[in-house]
């Protein structure tokens, strides 16, 4: 029991993780209907520009090391939310006639291109880089299970970048373009609203988010390989399908339940079924609920 | 045909005749996909694990319990079909997205259960798949195997194109183009679907059943995602729902990386790159199915030049994506 606990506690951090990167799918597919394979990909090019960024400037701040963290953090938000634009800028956009399925291939290909690009450019290569930075191991306990402080801060921001999406998103008048454009783009272009515009933001958001997620995951696991971001990608996209694919608090429940239902499998099977556990999770929940723990009706859409 | 028939002669090169046959098997692939993908509009992302199911079944009969080749295909076909069916029975209800999901991760159990179970032979898979006969013939040689799935590929091709003036195939047309209106005409959408995914499933495991041999040994790695990935990529490359598209891009997906061997790490990039430019400047594929459609649909792109092709999901959405470019 004291052990099941434990993953449960494990699994939460995972599901932050999952969370963040599964709310940039879930908004993404909300608003073009496009799963983006490449999504989880952007989050293995933010951890390789984290780690260059973080390698050269947080040599000699030892003691300045999480003050660095942040602006790296924020900086590679912001450059990881660039490339999304501009994977949409390039590819999705000129594709908007074409069928939903050329656009996941597309995607697909995007993914190959830059998990193969990071792995060609010298000083990345394919090995298991170690972070420049890890975290301390200092923490509290609460009955047998040790926490660091840093688990702590990775729940409570991912906490807030995902409430700061969702007021965005349901308060405020950007929001509410946000969701006339999933609604309805016809009607939405017609009453004004630069459609362009809010998909692009739209994909800046979700890329700035898989940013927070790579440097968090960078510092927290200590190591990155260039295929991180697959497996991620995968789980992510499972989990915005859990929590009712399109809406935002789905996305963020759906990345906790699967983190804790792997954790938990991981536990009870090896490492080895956790993926296994989560795609039967996934099956099961299909059958029982069709349309995600937060249904359509439920939630709306974004 | 008859030109392929005679490729063996032309070339003596064992290296060109075993690549000239990993086509073979992709392309018969890639025709059973496009049952899935091309005519019935259902996005499977985990295909491989079909080709995966016929393989293993063949490697573990006929090296544990010293079965026939032959005798091995059918009981491949029975687990892929009853496979099929736990994984579509749930599914094909359901928006085609959720299909993509749970394929995926099919695709993902089934490789994640050969590299983890004894009887599998674990991550090293199976070795020492004998010899296939048929009758007094012997196939071992790249040049038979050439042959072997050339038939196979034929036959393939047959059916692919005799199913698809049936009943079930203007079915599945119907499914793809609209499936509320199929669904108003009166066609069990769910049914069709279903046929679609295990007639997918049979082509997969009888083209794994017979790839098995040809390998000799068979491990985890070859059924994975990236197979399914490319499995896929060859029937959009090709054109979705033309078997003809589909033969041209299986040659594509197999011998374009080939040629690009001397690159070495970069030619998954190059691939990549390939893939995207594609999908941008032919969406539908380098051979469409539009050269050998009918003469109304034609028509109503003459008319209409700004049709777009159908979309995946929704219907309405047609419209959208068809005025948002147009944004103000």
């Amino acid at each position: 029991m004291e052990l099941f606990l434990t993953e449960i506690a494990n699994g939460l951090f995972l599901g932050a993780f999952f969370a963040l990167v599964a709310v940039g799918y879930s908004m993404v597919y909300g608003i073009l209907r496009l799963i983006n394979f490449a999504h989880g990909d952007f989050f293995m090019v933010a951890a390789f520009v984290s780690y260059t960024i973080l390698g050269a400037v947080a040599v000699g701040h030892a003691h300045m090391v999480w003050f660095t963290v942040i602006w790296v953090g924020l900086l590679v938000m912001f450059l990881t939310g660039l490339l999304a634009v501009l994977a949409n800028r390039l590819i999705y956009h000129p594709m908007r006639r074409a069928a939903l399925l050329s656009l996941m291939i597309a995607a697909l290909g995007l993914s190959q291109v830059l998990e193969n690009g990071v792995l060609n450019i010298p000083s990345w290569g394919s090995a298991f880089l170690t972070y420049p930075v890890t975290s301390p191991a200092t923490g509290f306990t609460i009955g047998p299970t040790h926490f660091t402080w840093f688990q702590l801060i990775i729940v409570v921001i991912s906490g807030l970048l995902s409430l700061g999406v969702y007021l965005l998103v349901s308060r405020t008048l950007l929001g509410k373009a946000m969701r006339a454009v999933s609604e309805d783009r016809v009607a939405a272009a017609l009453m004004g609203i630069n459609v362009d515009l809010v998909i692009a933001v739209v994909f800046f958001i979700g890329g700035a988010l898989a940013g927070a997620a790579a440097v968090m995951t960078g510092v927290y696991y200590g190591q990155i390989n260039y295929l991180m971001g697959w497996t991620v990608g995968l789980e992510a996209f499972t989990a915005a399908v859990l929590g009712g694919i399109g809406n935002i608090g789905g996305a963020v429940l759906g990345g906790v339940v699967l983190g804790i239902a792997q954790s938990v499998g991981t536990g009870l099977f090896g490492a080895e079924w956790a993926l296994v556990v989560t795609f039967v999770v996934l099956v099961l929940l299909l059958w029982l609920r069709p349309t995600g723990i937060l249904g359509e009706r439920v939630a709306r859409r974004m | 045909m008859v030109l392929a028939a005679l490729v063996p002669h032309m070339t003596g090169n064992q290296y060109y005749l075993s690549v000239a046959y990993q086509a073979e098997v992709l392309i018969c692939l890639a025709i059973g996909l496009n049952l899935v993908v091309g005519y019935c509009g259902l996005l499977d992302l985990g295909f491989a694990a079909f080709f995966a199911i016929g393989a293993y079944t063949t490697g573990i009969l006929s090296v544990d319990r010293h079965w026939t080749i032959l005798a091995t295909i059918l009981p491949g076909v029975a687990i892929a079909v009853v496979c099929a069916v736990i994984i579509g029975l749930p599914t094909l209800r359901l928006r085609s997205d959720y299909l993509a999901v749970v394929t995926l991760g099919f695709g993902l159990i089934i490789q994640t259960i050969a590299s983890n179970l004894t009887q599998t032979g674990g991550p090293t898979g199976i070795y020492g798949i004998p010899v296939l006969t048929v009758g007094r013939i012997v196939i071992q040689s790249a040049t038979s195997f050439y042959y072997l799935f050339l038939i196979l590929l034929v036959l393939f091709v047959f059916i692919s194109l005799r199913v698809r003036n049936s009943r079930i195939g203007r079915a599945w047309l119907c499914i793809r183009e609209d499936e509320d209106a199929a669904q108003a005409m009166g066609i069990k959408i769910h049914r069709y679907k279903m046929y679609a995914y295990m007639g997918g499933a049979v082509m997969g495991s009888v083209a794994g059943a017979l790839y098995a041999p040809a390998l000799t040994a068979i491990s985890p790695p070859s059924f994975g995602f990236s197979e399914s990935l490319l499995i896929l990529m060859a029937v959009a490359i090709g054109g979705m729902g033309s078997v003809w598209g589909a033969i041209l891009g299986g040659g594509i997906v197999v011998i374009l990386p080939e040629a690009f061997r001397q690159f070495a790490q970069a030619r998954l990039l190059i691939f990549g790159a390939v893939l995207i430019i594609i999908m941008m400047t032919r969406p539908r594929g380098l051979f469409p199915e539009g050269a050998f459609r009918g003469t109304a649909t034609r028509l109503r792109e003459r008319f209409n030049d700004r049709s777009p092709p159908r979309p995946l999901v929704a219907p309405p959405e047609a419209a959208v994506r068809d005025a948002s470019s147009e944004g103000p």
